[in-house]
């Protein structure tokens, strides 16, 4: 067995950012087509500041990571559709109000800077067992109702006057993406830092886009792209000692440096 | 050429009711008190110039404007209590040609909710949907992406979406604009067979000789109802300077009315072209 999967902390690490990898890319590839690319940004800053909670009361943090997201994705999405904020006013809006709360909470509590520091920037390496199951039981959770409510995702996403013309009841369809959103976001947080999680969400997606015609080949692409991004950042992470975070998200931009090269050999095929 | 069928009420219930309604988006107000009954097996045009509410009376009946006062009924029930399940052919320009459907993806989603809590479709649905796009003379194109087709067959694809549910009532927005007249006279044809095998259909356009002049019924509308009937009787100077706000004389001929039209009228008002308006020959002398 190579060094690389007879350390304890590497095999978790694998583990959870397998998942990660593939269901970020997964909801990435609504959250994209809705033209919501920076939602995953405003939802990773609303997710530190249950971390700061969290580490302030002394808890697990990913649990208050979670909370607070899936609270703040609710909340972007009542504003987006009361038409009182356009749709990036809106994140914006939620983004600072929740990191200026947290930067407060940070000040208050002295000594878990450290510990802080590794939601910032990830710390894949320092994933415990308990965010092992964390990640995989939520992390099911996100593909079962993908897999379970597709139809009516694609459909809301597409067009929702339309899905609305077939039954779809489009307002519950997006609410539960905002809630999923939420619980991703800090899952994904845990692997490549609140800073870097909103590319993990979008750039594997941005990559599928150039390749595949299908909604289902999109969807299928951009989540293996995910996967590979993330085994193959830790892998290069590894051997050349540079941040897991910033490696996995190179990765995705290299591959979708390929898919776009790949895209126009085929345009002229 | 299309063949005009005579307008034949059926008696009974009315298949869309709307009574005294007052809708539009965001508070915005864009028709006003109007009431309107379409009987099963009708085979209306909306017509009216830009901004008149030819879409927002379609969306209203979709129940995808708001509704301010008034009632708006599909087979008698409220479209407040329950949307209904209609085809719907939006207008082409609304959709998101880089989003990533294939042909076959676009018109399986018209049977989403038959099958719902699954991402595969049936090999029922399958064949549903392969049967329309056959029909449509666009099976060969399943499996192409919705950006790579023509106007015309963009078009089909969204008709297909709409019938494989098997609607009573079929709402199209638009669907003979940006089309060439091959296409445009496929599409129409298609529409009057479907009427015929008793699909009440509902469409708006701009084509005042090439597509409505061939329908039993017309509506002229601009905010509110200005006319409604058969071609030949609404089609009057009157009624469409009414409409568009322009001159434009009609012809009669072979039994149709033909309008020397102005198919995009333009609205002079508070663009201070008045004077300039005044002074070109009226658009008649050409024919």
């Amino acid at each position: 067995m190579p060094e690389i999967f007879q350390l304890d902390f590497m095999v978790r690490a694998f583990i959870a950012g397998g998942f990660v990898g593939a269901i970020s890319p997964l909801l990435g590839t609504f959250l994209v087509l809705r033209r919501l690319s920076l939602i995953a940004d405003t939802l990773a800053h609303v997710a530190l500041l249950g971390v700061a909670i969290g580490l302030l009361l002394d808890r697990y943090p990913v649990f208050f990571a979670v909370i607070a997201a899936a609270i703040g994705s609710l909340i972007i999405e009542r504003l987006r559709t009361s038409n009182r904020f356009s749709g990036d006013a809106a994140l914006a809006l939620v983004l600072y109000t929740a990191l200026a709360t947290a930067v407060v909470i940070i000040s208050l509590g002295d000594g878990f800077n450290v510990d802080l520091f590794s939601f910032l920037f990830g710390g894949i390496v320092t994933v415990g067992q308990e965010d092992v199951w964390a990640i995989g039981a939520l992390g099911g959770v996100v593909v079962l109702v993908v897999v379970f409510l597709y139809r009516e995702l694609v459909q809301s996403t597409f067009d929702p006057d339309l899905a609305r013309t077939s039954g779809v009841r489009v307002g519950l369809t997006n609410t539960l993406l905002a809630v999923l959103t939420g619980i991703a976001i800090p899952l994904a947080m845990r692997v490549v830092g609140a800073l870097l999680v909103g590319a993990l969400i979008v750039i594997p997606v941005l990559a599928s886009l150039q390749i595949a015609r299908s909604f289902r080949a999109t969807l299928l692409l951009s989540s293996s792209l995910g996967v590979a991004s993330v085994f193959s950042g830790l892998t290069i992470s590894f051997y050349q000692d540079v941040a897991p975070g910033g490696a996995i998200v190179l990765t995705a931009l290299g591959l979708l440096v390929l898919a776009s090269g790949a895209r126009l050999l085929m345009a002229r095929a | 050429m299309l063949h005009p069928f005579p307008h034949k009420p059926v008696a009974g219930n009315p298949l869309v009711r709307l009574e005294n309604v007052t809708c539009g988006y965001n508070g915005q107000p864009v028709l006003r008190d109007l009431s309107l009954t379409f009987m099963p097996g009708d085979f209306v045009g909306l017509l009216g110039p830009s901004g008149s509410g030819k879409t927002t009376l379609l969306r209203v009946i979709l129940g995808a404007a708001d509704l301010y006062s008034g009632q708006v009924t599909v087979n008698g029930v409220s479209t407040l209590r329950k949307r209904p399940r209609v085809g719907y052919v939006p207008q082409l320009e609304t959709i998101d040609w880089n989003f990533p459907v294939t042909v076959q993806e676009a018109v399986l989603m018209g049977c989403t909710m038959n099958n719902p809590l699954f991402p595969w479709f049936h090999r029922r649905e399958l064949t549903v949907v392969m049967e329309m796009l056959e029909r449509l003379g666009i099976a060969h194109l399943s499996k192409r992406h919705i950006r790579e087709l023509s106007g015309g067959e963009q078009q089909r694809v969204f008709l297909a979406r709409a019938l494989v549910s098997n609607p009573r009532l079929l709402l199209l927005d638009e669907p003979t604009a940006g089309v060439d007249i091959k296409t445009r006279d496929d599409v129409m044809h298609l529409l009057h067979d479907l009427n015929h095998q008793g699909i009440t259909i509902i469409m708006t356009t701009h084509e005042i000789n090439a597509v409505a002049a061939h329908l039993p019924w017309v509506i002229c509308l601009n905010r509110r109802i200005l006319a409604e009937g058969p071609p030949i009787d609404v089609f009057t100077s009157e009624t469409l300077s009414l409409t568009y706000g322009a001159e434009m004389p009609v012809i009669h001929y072979r039994g149709l009315a033909l309008v020397a039209e102005r198919p995009h009228p333009f609205t002079t008002e508070g663009l201070g072209r008045d004077h300039l308006e005044a002074h070109e020959p009226p658009e008649g002398k050409h024919v």
